[in-house]
């Protein structure tokens, strides 16, 4: 009996440090934020509840249009960076030698620790009207004055590919790591042309790593701050910016606490609609390193 | 011959033309960012003007270095501090989570584990803001309840450590995990038959070889929370850390090379600290 006492002691001090941390920093805060949501502010200190943030949200066509748009670029950002980001990392798997593999997996992965601040501002050096390709224009003859490069879409999904697209190799190349190449061959020796063999067995392999890559990459693009608003300017129209302006230029927490639920509704949705149509699930996906 | 590789020439040299762009795409903004911190000009942008490291080292008006510009360093030091709490936390936190997952076993253990995945996949704008709402509401509460004023609740230094908190520990569980379950449980077992205590066996069999796990969930942990913006942001007070630091003085006073001098600082301490943590976990000798 002692020792399965002391067994129940040990789960109960491990639990401990995750129940707390779970349910005062991740579940109890976001209870609060949709409490927060539903509160209608009628006047100094005098409230009522009811979905009249809401409604003010699906009235003002500015910030569901900024929802949206911030929906689709996002989707086109997850997209692009996996069409970029595939072959880089079928590259690295499957066809770099094993001594300059791990050299190029560490050269991906050098960006990733450096802040998105540093990256947008090396964006902006380059793009902005006194900036390098500016300058290379107007030297090599291609243009006879400053060209502003930055503040507008083009330039910030550049910028937002940038930052995300190697969430999206290093999940690939750990799966496509584990794909053995005899598959490959066998696909070839049983008539299979490149692009079947592609399809019918690459794609399948390398979903759970698709999947993973595109999830992450659709969260940090849709929940970007920087990237857009520096590279896209006073103009940008980002979500996460309106959701920032509610607090702290408006100080208006209730309907910052409603954009902020539906961001994060509308995030999850589109995670959990990914995963359901290419039956994953989030601990196989996410968590597999 | 290589069934992965592209079979005409010309494919490969396109295969690899592309890879050479993909990674002059990623260092290109980061040399930009670098090399006019090295240049003798009040503003970062072409021509260049001569070698200087007077954007590190400059003392006087107009030119004042990085590690002459009080502000800069106050966020530095605020950065560096934050960041080694916050890692240390999650670290010990994470490394509760991973014995939790991976040796018991208890009611509604998988939905708990989707549940200390779910941070990792919440916008850091809405941790930020979940924190922030939270913590006011507990100092709006007692301070009408009690008429005590808990300012340690309201935006500053304790609401960023908890902030980043909320999604770090996720990433020092998966990084402790992932060693943990690779460990050969027989070790401990007969370390507990040749009688050895159970704490003991703690101390000196699975800690040790848990260590560069532990390492390499720190210094990941104190890079991310180093490099935070957006959680950061949303709870923030009057002790910025450098990241903010630097972006306000982006947005006010436009950009300047002391700014690429903090970027270079960034990168070189990154690269350096990423390092550290992929030698760490690096498999030695004898290990399997």
């Amino acid at each position: 009996m002692k020792s399965s006492d002391a067994s129940r002691l040990t789960l109960i001090l491990l639990f401990t440090p995750f129940a707390l941390w779970i349910i005062l920093l991740v579940i109890l805060p976001q209870i609060g934020v949709g409490w927060l949501s539903l509160r209608e502010k009628l006047g100094p200190r005098e409230y009522a509840f009811g979905f009249g943030n809401y409604l003010d949200f699906f009235r003002e066509p500015i910030y569901w249009n900024t929802l949206l748009r911030t929906a689709w670029i996002s989707v086109l950002v997850t997209i692009l960076a996996l069409f970029i980001g595939f072959p880089v990392a079928w590259y690295i798997a499957k066809i770099a030698r094993q001594r300059s593999r791990a050299a190029l997996f560490l050269m991906c992965l050098i960006p990733l620790w450096v802040s998105d601040l540093v990256r947008a501002f090396g964006w902006i050096l380059l793009l902005r009207e006194t900036g390098i390709i500016s300058g290379a224009l107007q030297w090599a003859g291609l243009s006879s004055g400053p060209v502003e490069l930055l503040y507008n879409d083009i330039t910030v999904v550049i910028g937002m590919v940038y930052t995300v697209v190697l969430f999206m190799i290093v999940p690939l190349v750990s799966t496509l790591d584990g794909m053995d190449n005899a598959l490959l061959e066998a696909g070839y020796n049983l008539g299979g042309s490149r692009l079947t063999v592609f399809r019918r067995i690459v794609i399948p392999y390398a979903m759970p790593g698709i999947v993973a890559g595109c999830i992450i990459t659709f969260m940090l693009a849709a929940g970007s701050y920087l990237t857009p608003i520096l590279l896209g300017g006073k103009n940008s129209m980002w979500f996460t910016e309106q959701i920032y302006e509610q607090f702290v230029t408006r100080y208006n927490w209730e309907s910052g606490a409603t954009f902020g639920v539906l961001l994060l509704v509308f995030t999850s949705g589109v995670v959990w609609l990914g995963l359901r149509l290419t039956g994953q699930n989030l601990a196989s996906t996410v968590a597999k390193e | 011959m290589n069934v992965a590789a592209p079979r005409s020439g010309l494919m490969r040299g396109l295969y690899i033309g592309y890879m050479l762009a993909f990674f002059f795409y990623l260092a290109a903004p980061l040399v930009a960012a670098a090399i006019f911190a090295f240049n003798d000009s009040q503003f970062p942008a072409l021509p260049w003007k001569g070698f200087t490291l007077d954007w590190f080292f400059g003392r006087e008006e107009p030119v004042i270095g990085l590690f002459h510009d009080r502000r800069l360093m106050a966020g530095l030091i605020n950065s560096l501090w934050i960041g080694l709490i916050v890692s240390a936390l999650a670290v010990v936190i994470g490394a509760c989570n991973a014995f939790l997952f991976e040796r018991k076993s208890f009611r509604f253990k998988s939905a708990l584990y989707v549940l200390m995945i779910v941070p990792l996949v919440i916008p850091g704008v809405i941790l930020g803001i979940s924190i922030l709402v939270f913590s006011s509401m507990i100092a709006n509460g007692v301070s009408d309840a009690f008429w005590w004023e808990w300012d340690f609740l309201r935006p500053g230094v304790l609401l960023v450590i908890l902030g980043q908190l909320s999604f770090l520990v996720t990433i020092t569980t998966l990084v402790i995990s992932a060693r943990l379950r690779k460990f050969d449980i027989a070790l401990e077992e007969a370390a507990l038959n040749l009688g050895a205590s159970r704490v003991r066996v703690l101390a000196t069999v699975t800690l040790p070889y848990l260590t560069p796990a532990l390492f390499s969930g720190f210094v990941v942990a104190f890079l991310v929370s180093f490099e935070n913006f957006n959680t950061t942001l949303m709870l923030v007070g009057s002790d910025a850390p450098l990241t903010i630091t630097m972006y306000d003085r982006m947005v006010k006073v436009g950009s300047t090379p002391v700014l690429n001098a903090v970027s270079v600082f960034l990168m070189v301490g990154s690269g350096l600290l990423a390092l550290a943590s992929v030698f760490a976990q690096r498999p030695r000798r004898g290990e399997g």
